[in-house]
C-alpha cells in the first residue's frame, strides 16, 4: 500500500510538471464542448433555396414567400430560367431549387392540379433529406389552404382529413444540444482513460526508466496501479468539470440522478484503461501507443451511437456495437440525464462494463506479465 | 561466500551469440572491472545478473540467491545503474532520490553515510530537473540513487561513457571509497586507462572472457618489447609498418604508434630508412593494458 502511494504521489508530480497536462484538463474540455456541441448538430436551418418562378402569379409568390418565412430556407436567387438554378445547384450556391412552372395559377383554377418541381443537392445525404422533408411539408401544407381558399370551405365543412401534432418526450424541444453534450462528454472521458493512461506506461519502456524500475521492490501490479490510479481520478473530475458546464452554458438537463452516472463512468473508466495497459503491452514508444489506440476509439467513437443511431446501422454493425464500451456509456449517460433512467435501467449495462473490464485488464496484466 | 558467482552462462538473441561460457567470481569489497568494446555483450550479462533477462544456460548467484529462483530478493539487495540514463528526467534530482529510497521502504537520510560525499557534489543542484543535469552529474546522480538503499553488491553498467574525462576521474574515485565500504562492485567500461583502477578485470570481447586477472598480471603477462614509434606523417608510418612482415601489430596510441615485433628492432629501422620519414623517433616503450587487450584481441581474430 504504501508503495502505491509514494508511486500516485510520483505520478501526479509528474503529470502536473507537463506543460501540457493543464491545458489539456482544463481547456479541451471547454472548448470540445462549445465548439462540438454547437457544430455537431443535425437541425437543419438556412437552407439557401433557388425558387425559378415562371409564373409570377400571386400564389406562386404566396409559396415562395411562405417557404422562406419558415426559418428552415433563405433564399439565394431567383434565377429566370432552370439551367441558371441548376448551375447554383451545381456550384453550391443553392442547396435546393423550386422551380414553378409557368401557368401554375391558371393550371390551378383550371385543372385544380399543378406540377412543382423540386431539385436537391443530395452530397449530403441526411441534409438532402430534411430539405426535401421540409419543403415537401410545407409545400403540403400551403396547398391545403389553397384548396380551403379556393373551395371557399369554413375549416369546419373541411373534408375530414388527419391532423397529426407531435410531442416529443425527453426532449421537448428537440434541442440537440441535450443530446449531444453527455455524448460529448464520453468521448472527453474516453480520451483521458485510453491515450494517456497507455502513453504514460509506455513512455517508462520509452525513456528507459523501466529498466531502473524493475530492480526495485516495487511488483508490478504496484507499478499498474499507481500508473493507471491517476487517470481514473482525472477523468472522473474530467466528467465532474465538463458537466458543471454543461449545466452553466447549455443548462444540459440533469433528470436522472447523476451519481449513477458517475458510478457508471467509474466502471466504464477501467475498461478504458485495461485498453490503454493492452495496447502499452504490445508497443514499445508512445508514438505506437497513440496510433494503435487511435485506431480502436475511432471505431469506438463512430459506432457509439454518437452521432448517428445505432438502430440505424446494419445488424452486422449493430452486432459489433454489443462490444463497444463507447456505446454502452453514450446510451446510459443520455438514459440517466434525459430520461432519468436508475439503477434498474443502468444495472444491466454496468454489469457489462465490469465484464469487459475484468476481461480486458485480465489480458493486459496476463501480456504485461509475459512481455516485461 | 562470494558475493557475486557466475556460471557457465550462456545468452543468444536469435542467431547472434551474445555470451558464450561466462564464468568467474568477485569477492567481498572487490571492484571487478568487465573490460570490452561495444558489442561485446556487457550490458546483456548486467542484465542478466540484475535478473531482467534470462540466461540460455548457465547460473549465476548474487549475495548468494540465484538470479532466477531468490529474484525478488535480489531486486531488493543490490543497486543497479543501467548503461543508459534510466531516472526522471522530469523530476529534480532531490525527488529521484527520494523516490528511489521511500519505494525501497527506506528514506535519504537513514542511508546518508553512503551517499554524503557524492551527493554533496550535485547537492548545489538539487532542485534542478534530472534532465538539465550534464552527463558527469547525471551519472553521479544515478549512482546516488542505486545506493540510497544501501546495497549489498553494486552493478554500474558503463557508468563513465559520455563523461568528460574530469568527472570519470572524480567518479572513480567515488568508487575507490566506496570499495572500503565493503560492497563488491561489478562495472564495466570500454575505456583502457579505466581497467587499471580495478582490483581484476575481466577482458571481453564477442561474448567471450578471453582473460581474467589483475591488471598487473595482464600487463606483466604481455611479455614482448613494446616501441613506440611516431613521424611527422604518421598515417603513412602505420601502413608501411603494417605492411612489414616483421611486424607483429602496429596501433596508434595517443600520439605515438605501439609496435610489436617478431624481428630485430634493426631490421626495421632498415626498412624504414629508404622510406624516407621524416621526424621518425623510436623509442622502448612500458607495455599498458591496452596492448594486452589488443593482442588478445588480435589472437582471438586468428582463432576465429
Amino acid at each position: 500500500m504504501r508503495t502505491i502511494f509514494f508511486l500516485l504521489q510520483k505520478e501526479f508530480l509528474q503529470i502536473f510538471r507537463n506543460r501540457s497536462m493543464l491545458p489539456i484538463i482544463f481547456l479541451v474540455p471547454v472548448v470540445q464542448l462549445l465548439v462540438l456541441a454547437f457544430a455537431a448538430n443535425y437541425e437543419i436551418k438556412n437552407l439557401s433555396i433557388d425558387v425559378v418562378d415562371q409564373d409570377g402569379g400571386a400564389w406562386s409568390r404566396q409559396l415562395r414567400d411562405k417557404l422562406t418565412a419558415s426559418g428552415y430556407f433563405s433564399l439565394y436567387k431567383q434565377p429566370a430560367s432552370t439551367e441558371a438554378a441548376f448551375e447554383d445547384l451545381e456550384s453550391g450556391g443553392a442547396d435546393l431549387v423550386l422551380v414553378i412552372p409557368r401557368h401554375f395559377e391558371r393550371d390551378l383554377v383550371r385543372h385544380n392540379e399543378v406540377k412543382v418541381q423540386l431539385l436537391v443537392n443530395a452530397i449530403n445525404g441526411s441534409k438532402a433529406g430534411l430539405a426535401a422533408g421540409y419543403a415537401g411539408n410545407i409545400i403540403g401544407d400551403f396547398n391545403r389552404r389553397v384548396r380551403l381558399e379556393w373551395l371557399a370551405l369554413d375549416e369546419d365543412d373541411a373534408p375530414s382529413h388527419f391532423d397529426v401534432s407531435y410531442r416529443y418526450w425527453y426532449n421537448p424541444d428537440m434541442n440537440y444540444k441535450f443530446f449531444m453534450v453527455p455524448g460529448i462528454l464520453v468521448v472527453l472521458v474516453t480520451m483521458i482513460g485510453a491515450f494517456l493512461s497507455g502513453m504514460n506506461i509506455v513512455k517508462e519502456k520509452e525513456i528507459g526508466t523501466i529498466e531502473q524500475l524493475n530492480v526495485t521492490p516495487i511488483k508490478k501490479i504496484h507499478f499498474i496501479t499507481g500508473k493507471l490510479l491517476p487517470f481514473w481520478i482525472i477523468a472522473l473530475f474530467e466528467l465532474a468539470f465538463g458537466l458543471t458546464v454543461g449545466k452553466l452554458v447549455f443548462d444540459l438537463p440533469m433528470v436522472g440522478n447523476i451519481g449513477w452516472v458517475f458510478l457508471f463512468a467509474a466502471a466504464y473508466l477501467l475498461v478504458m484503461l485495461g485498453l490503454g495497459l493492452l495496447i502499452s503491452t504490445i508497443t514499445e514508444t508512445q508514438q505506437q501507443s497513440m496510433f494503435i489506440t487511435w485506431f480502436f476509439l475511432i471505431i469506438f467513437i463512430l459506432m457509439s451511437g454518437l452521432f448517428t443511431p445505432i438502430e440505424s446501422m446494419p445488424v452486422w454493425a449493430q452486432k459489433i456495437t454489443l462490444f463497444n464500451p463507447v456505446a454502452y456509456f453514450v446510451k446510459v449517460i443520455r438514459m440517466v440525464m434525459l430520461k432519468g433512467s436508475g439503477w434498474g435501467d443502468i444495472s444491466y449495462y454496468l454489469g457489462v462494463m465490469l465484464l469487459f473490464a475484468v476481461a480486458l485488464n485480465g489480458i493486459a496484466v496476463w501480456n504485461y506479465r509475459k512481455t516485461v | 561466500m562470494q558475493p557475486i558467482i557466475v556460471e557457465n552462462i550462456h545468452k543468444s538473441f536469435g542467431d547472434v551469440k551474445a555470451l558464450h561460457d561466462i564464468s568467474f567470481t568477485i569477492g567481498e569489497g572487490e571492484l571487478f572491472g568487465l573490460i570490452g568494446p561495444d558489442g561485446a555483450g556487457k550490458s546483456t550479462l548486467f542484465r542478466i545478473l540484475a535478473t531482467l533477462l534470462l540466461a540460455d544456460e548457465g547460473n549465476a548467484k548474487v549475495n548468494g540467491r540465484d538470479v532466477v529462483k531468490e529474484y525478488r530478493t535480489i531486486r531488493r539487495e543490490v543497486g543497479y545503474m543501467p548503461g543508459r540514463f534510466s531516472l526522471y528526467q522530469d523530476l529534480t534530482i532531490e525527488e529521484n532520490l527520494n523516490f528511489f529510497a521511500t519505494i525501497f521502504n527506506t528514506t535519504v537520510e537513514e542511508n546518508y553515510e553512503l551517499i554524503k560525499e557524492i551527493y554533496e557534489q550535485i547537492a548545489p543542484f538539487a532542485k534542478r530537473p534530472a534532465g538539465k543535469l550534464s552527463g558527469g552529474m547525471k551519472q553521479k546522480l544515478a549512482l546516488c540513487c542505486a545506493l540510497v538503499h544501501k546495497p549489498k553488491v553494486l552493478f554500474l553498467d558503463e557508468p563513465t561513457t559520455g563523461v568528460d574525462p574530469v568527472s570519470r576521474k572524480e567518479f572513480w574515485d567515488m568508487l575507490q571509497r566506496l570499495k572500503t565500504k565493503g560492497i563488491p562492485i561489478l562495472v564495466s567500461t570500454p575505456y583502457m586507462d579505466e581497467a587499471v583502477l580495478c582490483d581484476r578485470v575481466a577482458l571481453i570481447q564477442k561474448g567471450a572472457i578471453m582473460q581474467i586477472n589483475t591488471p598487473a598480471n595482464i600487463v606483466a603477462g604481455f611479455g614482448m618489447p613494446v616501441w613506440a614509434m611516431k613521424a611527422k606523417n604518421i598515417y603513412r608510418l602505420i601502413h608501411d609498418l603494417r605492411a612489414f612482415k616483421g611486424v607483429l601489430s602496429c596501433y596508434a596510441f595517443g600520439e605515438y604508434l605501439h609496435v610489436t615485433l617478431d624481428t630485430e628492432l634493426d631490421d626495421v629501422k632498415a626498412y624504414l630508412a629508404p622510406l624516407g620519414h621524416e621526424a621518425l623517433e623510436i623509442k622502448p616503450a612500458a607495455p599498458g593494458i591496452e596492448d594486452a587487450f589488443m593482442q588478445l584481441m588480435q589472437e582471438q581474430n586468428e582463432l576465429t
